[in-house]
């Protein structure tokens, strides 16, 4: 009786733990290999055969294709500079320049990497569709209501990621974060 | 008390074990993957063009609404298959994925370096069975080889403004991929 309970309890311990620890790597979207630049994260091996066995599950788990490493990479950001998470209640301003990227296109979705919602049908802004200074440098404001400029909508929802997607780039698997990756930095302007 | 505390420690160990075990057969089993998603809509060894994403409908998720997009969900195991596909103005790419969605190839249309981005997809095995002087008198021809029998291909075009989209959209609805019947041999 004392072996069955304690095999059983050490099974229940086991599972538990396991499929705890893998549900948790896979919905925070853990990977080997990331390339953190300022508050933004990318995981250029991801798009690679090279894609290790926590990418491709969490891969196989959202359901999504990676953008192949010959084609793009993919930046995600969760949070402003400040670590603050983005709240689509507030008004965040994306600043600066990006990496040398023949096209690049920046979206936002929910965490589930759904589109948003809004009056204008906006979902993102491409390279070629955005308004910059003269110097280049260009200036997003991702807030619910509308602003003049590039206005990016969130719909009011809570929270979000923004993706910026650099297409025929040489970022890569041998990018090393530093001052040849500029991305442009993310801080929250004002909130309600 | 001690032998609870060891049957505890055993449990996380075990646990440790089942961990990496999930993780890597998650993607042996799981049911709504990007390939579930499509085989639905996409018949084997033909490209069908994606609706564009909207926040009512989208067929994956993270899809970018910057692009026009087709599917071509393969099946080696007839034969190669041939893939054409013409640039559109902007930016046009196509990329290849394992069953298991593992990214293993892309091309763009700058890396193509003409109006068409035009190869053959095979496996090792019916690349070892290629001609070697076929290879040689074509040497432009693109050979990309699968590591899997079946798997996808996502081709893409870019609408850099909205107004663009149809544009992109007739450039990927033209892409062709059909099985070789006579492979490497009707060809000059």
């Amino acid at each position: 009786m004392r072996l069955l309970t304690g095999t059983l309890f050490a099974l229940a311990i086991a599972t538990f733990v396991g499929l705890g620890m893998t549900y948790f790597a896979l919905s925070r979207g853990a990977a080997f290999g990331a390339l953190p630049i300022e508050s933004w994260i990318a995981w250029p091996k991801t798009g690679t055969v090279d894609a290790d066995p926590y990418a491709r599950a969490s891969i196989a788990r959202a359901g999504r294709l990676p953008v192949a490493l010959g084609d793009g990479v993919s930046f995600t950001v969760r949070s402003d500079d400040n670590g603050k998470f983005l709240d689509g209640r507030c008004d965040i301003v994306l600043s600066g320049i990006t990496p040398a990227a023949r096209f690049w296109t920046l979206t936002l979705y929910n965490n589930d990497g759904d589109l948003i919602a809004n009056s204008i049908n906006r979902y993102g802004f491409t390279s070629e569709e955005i308004v910059r200074r003269a110097d280049g440098n260009f200036e997003i404001v991702v807030a619910p209501r509308a602003n003049p400029g590039n206005w990016l909508p969130t719909g009011g929802i809570e929270r979000y990621q923004l993706v910026l997607r650099l297409y025929d780039t040489a970022v890569g698997v041998s990018t090393k974060a530093g001052r040849e990756v500029p991305m442009p930095a993310v801080s929250t302007r004002s909130c309600p | 008390m001690i032998r609870w505390v060891l049957l505890l420690l055993g449990g996380a160990l075990l646990g440790g074990v089942v961990h990496l075990a999930t993780v890597i057969i998650l993607p042996r089993t799981a049911t709504q993957d990007a390939y579930a998603r499509l085989t639905p809509i996409a018949p084997v060894n033909t490209v069908v063009a994606l609706p564009i994403p909207s926040p009512e409908k989208a067929i994956m998720p993270f899809m970018d609404p910057a692009f026009a997009s087709a599917v071509c969900r393969y099946d080696l195991s007839e034969g190669p298959l041939k893939l054409t596909v013409p640039v559109s103005p902007a930016y046009t790419s196509v990329s290849f994925y394992t069953r298991y969605d593992v990214a293993y190839y892309a091309i763009n249309d700058r890396a193509a370096g003409r109006r068409v981005i035009e190869l053959d997809l095979m496996t090792a095995a019916q690349h070892e069975q290629v001609p070697e002087d076929e290879e040689i008198t074509a040497a432009d021809r693109l050979i990309v080889e699968s590591p899997t029998p079946t798997g996808l291909i996502a081709i893409r075009a870019m609408a850099p403004e909205p107004g663009l989209m149809p544009v992109a959209q007739s450039a990927v609805a033209a892409s062709r991929c059909m099985r070789q019947t006579e492979p490497a041999r009707t060809r000059k």
